[in-house]
């Protein structure tokens, strides 16, 4: 049955209530008896990732003929060696960093995911990626339906969007969103003291949940949280990095996931995105431009962080995952950009991850017969089901069973990324 | 004054903004089906609202170096919370606002390719302030009851729109499918009713529908406007899957280069009389001024539809059609919508008082609550309904209601002489003022309790400034006041 946001307010609100009723430092308590927490931080690069410039099949003649503007030039890429099938890959200039972390065995690039029949709609390509459930994506998240096999804690799962994805969706979690943690304070019009008052009558009223008002549940239920989560969010707020990290939001929102990994809050799953990946026209011309600009704002932000938690010691307890919501048309329009396409690449960083490229490039041969191209030649066909990356990080990293949360065996074909 | 019209309160936060003690004194006596009436028939109001900025008895606005709300992003954006605090025709504004999340287009992407004084003329340009045609959102203002064939042809001409979904290079040698694909997916009939071939020809359809910039290097009046470039319009036929013509012709015939802009036309007509793109607009505006907590009945969803097949596609139709429907009376549906950002800071500040308050102080906290005006997250605008609830939203929306209380406390002070006698009386009195969803009686009892914390009432000075902002700050960040 399909599951909208309104009918988790219907159908869930009983459960929804219970775990804001859990006791609220599980982890605190598990921390102080020695226990490390692994946590998985999700990234998504908003917009439909134009993953044939983020790796670059740069002998393939083709790239070059399809994109006579926008093409990186051979001569600019970071090279990163060749795949199973022989074809040679470079990294897109501007991530240095990530070559870097590429050179330390830390970094997969998992080329060709995606999906059969892959959407070409952002929000429904997004939804699809946030279920994991290609023919019915209205149903809960698969970070969603992973929480609900953990303890309950008010901030088992942390998005720094606004707006909870998708994915984060659950029937009895509920995920709060804090973009910065120096943003997410109690304030008052009065005193210190009377300020106190002031949040222990709120956090009172909002306890008090009418079965009967499910969407006024809902609104109090999210203002719990906010009161559960506040104080330990506090001792995040301060956090400077041990390296410094790049001045824009998805840096920012960076920064305050190592400050959750560095003061041990608990937290299984970050969400982190930045967009802007929507380039249907003048996306740079020759690894420049527009794009460049992106994938610097993507490789600086992520190789700081990497940096950061492998000064803190912590870098193998936590393990990144990239993806977007489709790849791009092979061939450039007339706007020096390119349209919606199907499969793209993903990607993991982390202590534990087996580096390396998994899966094979694609012949950009637009002849129809091309067996890793679709559309009649226009878009990327997948090779890899992205289901089955998500099986191996929640069988391998996270301790999960994939077949439960996937609703399906996902397993056989996953590359060993981790 | 009392409020005992609950039925008027409740159209005027739907239908509006929520209602200030001055609305509440003009509406006085009327019925809801007289106050109703006005609301619709907004074009007899004075369109005036503007005239009032920088009048003592209205909030201020920030003028930093002058205030240029054509040239300068947030001065449009202060202008426009103005009139959604201040205009006598709430449900104009209210409409803008749903349109400008409909076709949601983002100044920054704009800024980014015209620089931003043309950008924001794009958004926000009052016609005849500047040169130019007139920015998206007075568009929106000016066509938002009207037909929506007519709307949607606007926009596609629509400077904003152009940059946006990049028509401006969409070209007859390599079609742009971003504003084709948009245009079914997102502002007609949805996904499900159109494959990757009816996104190939609806770029073509639409190349040629570019962008000229007029009276170029001349800053003060260079602007943009749209110009149909016949040279690059694809003259050639294109065929849907779905019928573009009346008698279910699906084929958009060869035509002369010069003639082009009818394919446009043609294709525009047949997404917006289709019976899917009716369904969808009467969900969508059932959503935004019903409920969003009960789904309609198939049979309420097919009656609004066929009032808009009827009507020419007449947007009027449809919101007539949603606030005289049993449904929006039956106060079972009362408080069943949770209110965007921008609604829930606009009605505080209408229900809480403005004086000496500046309109800029509004914008920060907007953007914490995830609602900045012009800036929607992507062409699906913004993420309504729960969507708007996360822990950090809720938080800033505590906060401006903290914000907002401490920046009004003595006007509330005065508004309260002699029902400050007790506890009782000084919750009374909020409650009728702020009109919040009803609190049950135990959520009454912790704010009687919160009066009380610290000392018994006694209605001292004291007393009074600190609990009345407190207890307005409870009362506004309450779950209860979220929900309209």
């Amino acid at each position: 049955m399909p599951v909208t946001r309104r009918d988790f307010i219907r159908g869930g609100v009983a459960a929804f209530t219970v775990s804001f009723t859990a006791p609220a430092f599980l982890s605190d308590i598990a921390r102080a008896q020695g226990a490390r927490s692994r946590s998985l931080v999700v990234v998504y690069l908003g917009g439909g990732n134009d993953a044939l410039n983020t790796v670059v099949p740069y002998q393939d003649t083709f790239y070059y003929n399809r994109r006579p503007t926008i093409a990186v030039p051979a001569g600019q890429v970071l090279q990163i060696g060749s795949d199973s099938s022989g074809k040679a890959l470079g990294l897109h200039p501007r991530l240095t960093g990530l070559q870097s972390i590429f050179n330390q065995g830390r970094l997969a690039i998992v080329q060709r995911t995606g999906y059969q029949n892959s959407s070409r709609s952002h929000f429904q390509g997004l939804d699809i990626w946030g279920t994991a459930n290609p023919s019915l994506p209205t149903s809960t998240g698969w970070l969603g339906r992973y929480l609900e096999t953990v303890p309950k804690d008010a901030l088992s799962g942390w998005s720094t969007t606004r707006e909870v994805p998708r994915a984060l969706l659950s029937r009895d979690v509920s995920v709060p969103g804090i973009p910065d943690a120096r943003g997410y304070v109690f304030a008052s019009p009065n005193n210190a003291a009377e300020g106190l008052n002031e949040r222990a009558a709120a956090t009172r009223i909002a306890s008090h949940v009418s079965v009967d008002l499910p969407h006024l549940a809902f609104v109090n239920g999210t203002a719990m949280g906010a009161f559960e989560t506040l104080d330990r969010v506090a001792s995040v707020a301060a956090y400077p990095g041990t390296v410094a990290y790049p001045n824009n939001g998805f840096a920012v929102a960076l920064r305050t996931v190592a400050g959750s990994i560095v003061h041990g809050t608990g937290t299984r799953v970050y969400w982190v995105q930045t967009g802007g990946y929507d380039t249907h026209a003048s996306q740079g011309i020759q690894g420049g431009g527009a794009y460049a600009a992106l994938m610097g704002t993507f490789g600086d932000g992520l190789a700081a962080f990497y940096n950061d938690l492998q000064n803190q010691g912590l870098l193998s307890d936590t393990l990144v995952l990239q993806f977007s919501e489709f790849g791009r048309r092979i061939s450039e329009n007339g706007s020096a950009g390119t349209d919606h396409g199907a499969a793209a690449i993903m990607m993991a960083m982390g202590g534990a991850v087996r580096g390396g490229i998994y899966g094979t490039a694609p012949s950009l041969n637009p002849d129809f017969s091309n067996p890793t191209l679709e559309n009649s030649g226009g878009d990327v066909r997948y090779e890899t089901d992205f289901r089955s990356v998500y099986a191996r990080v929640l069988d391998n990293w996270l301790g999960a069973s994939s077949t439960a949360i996937l609703g399906g065996d996902f397993r056989t074909a996953a590359p060993p990324i981790v | 004054m009392a409020r005992s019209e609950l039925g008027v309160e409740h159209l005027l936060r739907r239908a509006g903004f929520g209602a200030s003690q001055d609305d509440l004194k003009a509406f006085e006596g009327a019925s809801t089906s007289g106050v109703l009436q006005s609301l619709l028939e907004y074009e007899r109001q004075p369109d005036d609202v503007d005239s009032k900025i920088g009048d003592p008895a209205y909030a201020s606005i920030n003028r930093g170096g002058g205030f240029s709300p054509n040239l300068n992003i947030d001065h449009a954006r202060q202008r426009w919370l103005f009139r959604m605090v201040h205009s006598k025709r709430p449900l104009q504004e209210k409409m803008a606002l749903f349109w400008h999340n409909h076709f949601a287009t983002a100044y920054s992407k704009i800024a980014g390719i015209v620089g931003g004084p043309q950008a924001t003329r794009m958004m926000a340009l009052k016609l005849d302030e500047l040169p130019g045609p007139q920015g998206q959102i007075e568009l929106f203002r000016s066509m938002a009851l009207g037909s929506f064939r007519d709307l949607l042809i606007e926009v596609a001409k629509d400077p904003a729109m152009l940059v946006w979904l990049d028509g401006r290079l969409n070209t007859r040698q390599r079609p742009q499918e971003n504003f084709g694909r948009e245009i079914m997916e997102l502002f007609t009939f949805g996904i499900g009713h159109y494959n990757e071939l009816d996104v190939y020809a609806a770029a073509r359809v639409f190349t040629g529908w570019n962008l000229r910039q007029v009276n170029r290097g001349n800053d003060a009046n260079s602007y943009y406007e749209f110009a149909f470039n016949p040279n690059q319009h694809d003259t050639s036929a294109k065929t849907f899957t779905f019928p573009i013509y009346r008698g279910g012709g699906t084929t958009i015939p060869a035509r002369a280069a010069a003639d082009g802009m009818q394919d446009g036309i043609d294709f525009i007509t047949a997404l917006a009389t289709h019976p899917d793109t009716a369904r969808r607009l009467a969900r969508k505006l059932w959503d935004f001024f019903v409920s969003e907590v009960v789904a309609p009945d198939e049979t309420t969803l097919n009656d609004a539809a066929s009032a808009y097949l009827l009507t020419g596609t007449r947007i009027e139709s449809l919101v007539h059609f949603m606030l005289r429907s049993r449904q929006f009376q039956n106060p079972a549906n009362w408080h069943t919508r949770y209110s965007w950002p921008v609604e829930f800071v606009v009605r505080a500040v209408k229900e809480v008082g403005w004086t000496g308050f500046n309109i800029d102080t509004l914008r920060a906290p907007l953007t914490t609550m995830g609602q900045t005006l012009f800036e929607p997250p992507d062409v699906n605008g913004w993420e309504l309904g729960s969507g708007w609830f996360t822990t950090g939203g809720m938080l800033a929306r505590m906060n401006f209601a903290a914000m907002l209380a401490g920046n009004q406390r003595l006007n509330l002070v005065r508004d309260l002489a002699g029902s400050g006698s007790s506890a009782q009386s000084v919750l009374d009195f909020f409650l009728d003022r702020l009109t919040p969803a009803p609190f049950d009686q135990s959520a009454r009892s912790e704010l009687l309790t919160y009066l009380e914390t610290g000392g018994a009432w006694t209605g001292s000075d004291a007393q009074l400034r600190t609990k009345a902002a407190g207890l307005a700050r409870l009362i506004v960040g309450s779950g209860q006041y979220q929900i309209v």
